[in-house]
């Protein structure tokens, strides 16, 4: 049986049924100038074996490089017990199922991930997970609209220093629908915002404030005091959390005197491979007080008619299927391979294991800093600490500089001219629990010669 | 078939108002919108002091199956709400003319809300689904 269990026949006698002389007369209302005439540019069909072999020329160019880049994708080791139990057929599937309450073990995965999450951001429910960490951000701000009722100016505070592919994210997805934003500067000493920065929003009707913890730089904000200014003038707490850092940080729960509103971020460090940007998923957590107005699907913990202990989708009135145009969210499944992984990497590594990464992350990082800051010419643009990143500032151009790494297999970091050029020649980079001393060293003399002989040049 | 009380006053959109002293009027959802929506689970309520524009959504009523928007009938300020539904929205369910009552409004403008169907005329609609 064809996998479309309709025939031609079947079609003739279905277009003869409603009047309709073919197909595509049914998509006649769109206006011919908008309909697309031809995939342009797009090369014709390939066997497997030639993807393959395609496939495995671009692999070999790329090579394994020694890769000391994040900027919110981070490479972390995997168990392989991660995707060995995932990619199983029970589990092989991106979405939440239809007829979810029939796949009781999937609804049961996502109780589990759903649990962990509330519990490692210190609130009280999660959703089963969004599309990525940037949606999660543009998301948390559309809901922080809907659930403060005492503000009406739908204006929400982005820090300069959240993730700039969150940021573009989040304009996009909102700007449309209604909201404002403010950018907050960051102080150039060290790096966060500044209670002082803040003073210009006294008395305005701020919507939300979003905090990213630690901020795209790596470095650690004052979340008490901002959470603490916000809630003191009726504005809602948004918190962009990296999940790995929260097994060494007090979690957005306990923020300030009441807590985070919102926490969001990218789940991609729990278990899911660098791979090109994605796919990845994003998290949300809240306190139950705002459950109706967060976006995505809940799995709840019920018992059947013989009272026997099982799961459902609950809370499904505010969802587009039901709600229609007045729903949460467009969002009406979840990334359900990529949270699975993330479910699988929580339950595997344990609260220690987690902490253990956190752990050798962050002193992995202060290691590479203190080897390439030894480099003369190469200094820390922020005096802050921070978790698993940091900025250096070079006194040429960063792009040739990764350029002559990357020769040498090294992928350096990230150079921030674009994002933020009022720093200068400014690096983000990253070293996780993956990196040991010999490849940090590595990258320390690469750099040193690339500096010297970009001098000499 | 549902209870429609001849004293009040209803809208096409299932609400049923009652005239309290001092202009104030008082909103709830008829009996014939409670056992469409079946037990309801949660009630949304606007804060007091809102101004509401005439036919404006100020309200929500959710059930296990769906989550239904209440309509203010005239330009208003929300002078109470039912703050027992927060706890018990199944007083909705119980009591749609009594303690299910969901919010009282006092109208901006003067004069009669227009508009409205009598007992006689909604049980008309109600009967037509």
């Amino acid at each position: 049986m064809p996998f479309i269990p309709h025939t031609d026949d079947d079609e003739r006698e279905m277009l003869a049924a409603i009047g309709a002389p073919s197909i595509e007369a049914l998509f006649d209302e769109i206006p011919a100038n908008l309909r697309l005439q031809s995939l342009e540019g797009l090369p014709s069909g390939l066997s497997e074996l030639e993807v393959m072999q395609l496939m495995a020329a671009r692999a070999r160019a790329d090579g394994r490089a020694l890769c000391f880049i994040g900027a919110g994708a981070y490479e972390h080791h995997i168990p392989a017990a991660v995707w060995s139990t995932i990619t199983r057929g029970e589990f092989y599937s991106a979405y939440t199922p239809y007829q979810a309450e029939a796949s009781q073990g999937t609804l049961q995965s996502i109780y589990e991930y759903q649990s962990m999450m509330a519990h490692l951001t210190g609130m009280q429910v999660s959703n089963a997970s969004l599309y990525d960490g940037a949606t999660a951000v543009a998301e948390a701000c559309l809901m922080a609209v809907r659930a403060n009722r005492r503000s009406s100016a739908a204006r929400i505070l982005l820090p300069r220093s959240l993730h700039p592919h969150y940021r573009a994210v989040t304009l996009a997805m909102a700007l449309n629908q209604g909201l404002r934003f403010d950018t907050l500067p960051y102080m150039r000493d060290g790096g966060h915002m500044s209670l002082d920065s803040l003073a210009v929003h006294d008395g305005e009707d701020i919507t939300a404030l979003v905090i990213q913890q630690p901020n795209f730089f790596g470095v650690f904000e004052e979340v008490d005091a901002l959470t603490d200014w916000a809630h003191a003038r009726d504005t809602l707490v948004i918190a962009v959390v990296n999940p790995t850092s929260l097994a060494l940080l007090k979690p957005p729960g306990e923020w300030g005197a009441k807590g985070a509103d919102i926490v969001v971020g990218e789940g991609q460090p729990l278990g899911c491979p660098l791979s090109s940007g994605g796919p990845y998923f994003g998290f949300m957590t809240t306190r139950m007080q705002h459950v109706r107005q967060m976006p995505g699907r809940i799995v709840g913990a019920t018992v059947d008619a013989d009272g026997r202990p099982g799961f459902s989708l609950t809370l499904q009135a505010r969802e587009q299927h039901i709600r229609r145009a007045k729903a949460t969210s467009n969002i009406c499944t979840n990334q359900g391979l990529l949270m699975m992984a993330g479910t699988l990497y929580l339950a595997l590594m344990g609260a220690e294991g987690l902490a253990r990464v956190a752990a050798a992350s962050m002193a992995r990082t202060a290691e590479l800093v203190a080897a390439l800051t030894a480099i003369p010419q190469v200094r820390r643009a922020f005096a802050r600490p921070g978790f698993h990143e940091a900025v250096l500032t070079l006194e040429r151009p960063v792009a040739p500089v990764l350029q002559a790494l990357a020769q040498r297999g090294i992928q350096g970091g990230l150079d921030l001219a674009d994002y933020y050029p009022e720093l200068g020649a400014a690096l983000l980079v990253c070293a996780t629990e993956t990196k040991s001393s010999a490849d940090i060293d590595a990258y320390a003399s690469a750099l040193s010669e690339a500096l010297r002989s970009a001098r000499a040049a | 078939m549902s209870n429609i009380p001849a004293d009040l006053k209803y809208t096409r959109s299932h609400e049923w108002l009652k005239a309290l002293p001092e202009g104030i009027v008082e909103i709830g959802i008829s009996d014939h919108a409670q056992q469409s929506l079946g037990d309801l689970v949660f009630v949304e309520l606007p804060e007091v002091g809102r101004s509401l524009a005439a036919g404006e959504a100020c309200a929500v009523v959710e059930s296990v199956k769906a989550a239904s928007d209440i309509y203010a009938p005239v330009a208003a300020t929300v002078v109470a709400i039912n703050v027992q539904l927060a706890e018990a929205p199944e007083l909705i369910n119980q009591d749609p003319y009594g303690r299910g009552w969901i919010m009282r409004l006092k109208p901006t403008a003067q004069g009669a809300v227009s508009g409205l169907l009598s007992a006689h005329d909604y049980q008309a609609l109600a009967a037509a689904g």
